[in-house]
């Protein structure tokens, strides 16, 4: 017999979009019961990396106006201003909001919230927590949701679809990691907060978990996904890895340094040199490399993040874990050697389209967090943007699914009808995914190397440029790779905790999201942000400047246009 | 990509709760790179050898908690631990004191509860609201409890305790640390419920300090620390409320 469970809102995912989703709904009534499901449990998510900061206007010498026009200027035009300008005004609640739950923020030596500098802000705004600020908000948030009883939690739990009736969200199928078995859960409003999409490339800072589940969940039951091709690089990685060394650590001073021992930004962003946003400064470190300035290593060619002029106490006291991680993961001090680093992929800019209340246009189903797309990061974030987003959309999602649960609420219990169909439906497919597995025997594709085959595909042809040719090659690559994916056979046959039927269901997704990734970035013919056509390499604001929505249809994705907000800022060319 | 070179052996205890024998340990070849870490060489195993294998990891970097395991009978994270570090012989196997799921996948449901037991939250008699603003929490003051906000939760503390190897219903170095952390914090006045609740029962007192908790953390938390302090706070509470009793 097939499990059953209802709660009234669903969470998928436990990251800070998702907790922040769920205090919310379940602070709004207690007579909601809200469960939060996460493949890992919500401490192990990957938030928890994060490192810089968090962007917030808390000081006088700062106005939301500022914040607002540094984020759209940084995301090249494409954010919807009504949406930034929403977002900055609540940030500030937000920050306090967890220093009121216990966040250790870092402190001015009077005991307010103090601020760093960061890429493409124009002002010390970014709160920081040291450099585990992920960590500390993902802790304090998890923590805190244990006070509300409520929250009912489904840990190491994965889930495999979302159940529509009427192009109504009625719950999801999900699978439970200790016995395999699916359940149906049914809700009356589904909120996906499952993080981005970087494990789709190869060379990524993120976490293995991010596969982009919830995107391609909510694309496949009929909501668009937005602004698909901006994927961010962030500068400064650890080659080989692909650790993070954060952005704080130009924020507190660092330099980059090419092989002729020159600071080279000056010839980039001879403004705001180290401090210029990420999608000029990873073109400008690839740039480098590619003349012949660059080192070169065991794992490829890189630059040089020099931090020693800084000195150990403030290291220490501001950058610990950059420390931790230089030494630990590429065997050099910081204090007394330059770090060596080079692009990698970091952040999806595109995800679930939503509005300001985190609604899809999918009645029932909100998104927030990385795995949506408001959109207020345009095509390209600043860094320490999405921390906040994660709280000011994630609150706003939960508290909206949360009014949209109640108000169903009033109409009777979550109801049982049509069980069999379409939820048998839901539930056979799923099952038969699961069983086509685990009966195919040996000869197969492994898994491991449709993978990694997905991800060098993306790394060569969707990465840093891109061009026609190489985006339709990458295209049709990945339907190979579908091919692959139905005759793929797994080794484990067991029922408990058998993670390769979990990473045959993630591959399935990393597919749908990488191909609405290459196709978007295909028609669009032009470079903005953090999109870079060598074959159309100017901003062509006459011809493109709108979001692109995929619709997902078994031929592929199809592509809507819709218009960018603009409220008072003009699109104008972007210096720093 | 680094070219392999040579291969080394690693032995890992499985356990495979519907084989026959489910108790094992497998050796397995892998191809070895310089720099390679613990949690490398399972990934190997897992991608190119024996896809049933199981263990947890996420973040690779030693943050998110995932990858504890019993490297060489010691409790490490995997994904922080160079094979460099171990001279010849690798032996993984799952951390101690936990019911194992599968393989290298503990449970971790008692530890699940025993945090949310202790209160881990600012509690206050009123709280602030959002326009009142921050809380002012001098550098100073942040530096009292910073080191026991550190924890990962990694469990790797539990693995070394022989206390809780003895009585699981021991509360343990971790939660106790965690409930110390927030016992120093100036913003917080729940201190006394939560001495309540970590001296009642198998709670602090029951640990004979044998430090081993502290001597494992991966993040220099010291929860061995956390609990002799918290077993002076523990004193001086009773003793004040005892003093209180005989003046009135
Ligand atoms: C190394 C690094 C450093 C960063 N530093 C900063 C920074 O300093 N400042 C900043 O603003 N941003 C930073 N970012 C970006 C930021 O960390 C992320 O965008 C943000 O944490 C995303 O949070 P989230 O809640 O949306 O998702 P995540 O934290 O990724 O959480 C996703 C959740 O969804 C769950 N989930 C996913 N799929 C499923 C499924 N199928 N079934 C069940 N559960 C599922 C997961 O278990 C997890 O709980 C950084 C990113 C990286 C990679
Ligand atoms: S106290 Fe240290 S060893 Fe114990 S769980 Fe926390 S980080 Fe891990
Ligand atoms: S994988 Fe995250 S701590 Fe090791």
């Amino acid at each position: 017999m097939t499990e059953r469970y209802s709660y009234d809102v669903v969470i998928v995912g436990g990251g800070a979009a998702g907790l922040r989703a769920a205090i919310a709904a379940a602070s709004h009534s207690d007579k909601l019961s809200v469960a939060v499901i996460s493949k890992v449990y919500p401490m192990r998510s990957h938030t928890v990396s994060a490192e810089g900061g968090t962007a917030s206007v808390l000081k006088e010498y700062d106005s939301f106006e500022l914040h607002a026009s540094d984020t759209i200027k940084g995301g090249d035009y494409l954010a919807d201003q009504d949406a930034v300008e929403a977002f900055v005004k609540e940030a500030p609640s937000e920050i306090i909001q967890l220093e009121h739950w216990g966040c250790p923020w870092s402190r001015e030596p009077d005991g307010k919230l103090a601020v760093r500098a960061f890429g493409g802000m124009s002002v010390k705004r970014t709160v920081f927590a040291a450099d585990k600020t992920g960590f500390h908000m993902l802790h304090t948030l998890f923590q805190h949701s244990l006070r509300y009883p409520n929250i009912i939690r489904l840990d190491e739990w994965f889930v495999s679809s979302l159940i529509m009736e009427d192009g109504m969200v009625k719950g999801l199928v999900a699978l439970d990691l200790r016995t395999r078995e699916l359940a149906f859960i049914a809700s009356r409003a589904v909120i996906m907060a499952t993080g981005g999409a970087g494990r789709i490339f190869q060379f990524t800072t993120n976490a293995v978990i991010k596969t982009g589940d919830g995107m391609a969940m909510a694309y496949r039951a009929g909501a668009p996904l937005k602004d698909m091709e901006f994927i961010q690089f962030h500068p400064t990685a650890l080659p080989g890895s692909g650790i993070l060394i954060t952005e704080a650590s130009r924020g507190e001073g660092g330099y980059l340094i090419n092989k002729d021992q020159e600071r080279f930004l000056k010839r980039y962003t001879p403004e705001k040199m180290e401090l210029g946003p990420r999608d000029i400064l990873s073109r400008a470190l690839i740039t480098e490399i590619r003349e012949g300035r660059g080192y070169e290593g065991p794992f490829g060619s890189y630059v040089l993040l020099d931090l020693r002029h800084l000195g150990e106490e403030l290291i220490d006291r501001k950058l610990p874990f950059v420390r931790e991680l230089a030494r630990n993961y590429a065997g050099i001090d910081p204090v007394h050697e330059p770090i060596p680093v080079r692009p990698a992929v970091h952040y999806t800019m595109g995800g679930i389209h939503t509005d300001v209340l985190g609604r899809t246009p999918v009645a029932g189903l909100y998104a927030c967090g990385e795995a949506a797309c408001v959109s207020i990061n345009g095509a390209n974030r600043l860094g320490s943007n999405s921390l906040s987003e994660c709280l000011v959309f994630g609150r706003a999602a939960g508290v909206d699914a949360a009014t949209f649960a109640l108000s169903k609420k009033g109409q009777g219990e979550i109801e049982d009808s049509n069980l069999l169909n379409p939820v048998g439906e839901y539930l056979r497919i799923d099952e038969e995914k699961i069983y086509g597995l685990l009966k195919r025997e040996g000869g197969g594709e492994r898994l491991s190397d449709l993978r990694s085959h997905l991800q060098s595909i993306m790394d060569t042809n969707v990465g840093i440029f891109r061009d026609s040719s190489g985006l339709q090659e990458a295209r049709r690559q990945i339907r190979e790779l579908r091919t692959g994916l139905q005759r793929a056979a797994i080794d484990d046959k067991g029922t408990v905790y058998n993670t390769e039927v979990i990473e045959a269901f993630e591959l399935g997704f990393m597919l749908d999201v990488a191909d609405a990734i290459a196709y978007s970035a295909l028609i669009r013919e032009e470079s903005r942000g953090a999109h870079y056509r060598t074959d159309f390499p100017k901003r062509d604001d006459k011809n493109f400047l709108f979001h692109q929505l995929s619709y997902y249809s078994p031929g592929g994705p199809v592509i809507k246009h819709l218009s960018v907000s603009i409220t008072k800022w003009q699109p104008a060319e972007r210096k720093y | 990509m680094q070219k392999a070179t040579e291969t080394i052996n690693i032995r890992v205890k499985r356990y495979l709760p519907e084989n026959e024998p489910r108790n094992f340990y497998q050796k397995y070849e892998v191809k070895y790179f310089p720099k390679m870490f613990v949690l490398d060489a399972l990934n190997y195993v897992r991608d190119r050898l024996d896809g049933t294998l199981a263990y947890r990891w996420s973040c690779r970097m030693g943050v998110c908690g995932s990858c504890g395991a019993l490297v060489n009978g010691i409790p490490r994270l995997t994904c922080a631990t160079p094979l460099s570090a171990l001279g010849k012989g690798v032996t993984i196997e799952p951390l101690h004191n936990f019911p194992i799921i599968k393989d290298l996948v503990v449970d971790l449901g008692d530890f699940m509860e025993k945090l949310g037991r202790i209160k881990p939250w600012i509690i206050r008699e009123r709280d602030r609201v959002i326009e009142e603003g921050e809380y002012e929490q001098k550098p100073a003051e942040l530096e009292l409890y910073s080191q026991f906000s550190a924890c990962i939760n990694c469990m790797l503390c539990y693995a070394a305790c022989p206390v809780y190897a003895g009585d699981v219903d021991f509360i343990g170095p971790a939660a106790s640390a965690l409930g110390y952390r927030y016992n120093l914090d100036s913003r917080d006045e729940g201190a006394e419920k939560r001495l309540e609740v970590l001296t009642e029962g198998a709670g602090i007192f029951d640990c004979t300090f044998v430090g081993e908790c502290s001597v494992v953390c991966p993040k220099s938390v010291d929860p061995a620390l956390a609990i002799q302090r918290l077993k002076i706070d523990s004193a001086l509470t009773s003793l004040k409320s005892i003093l209180k009793r005989e003046k009135s």
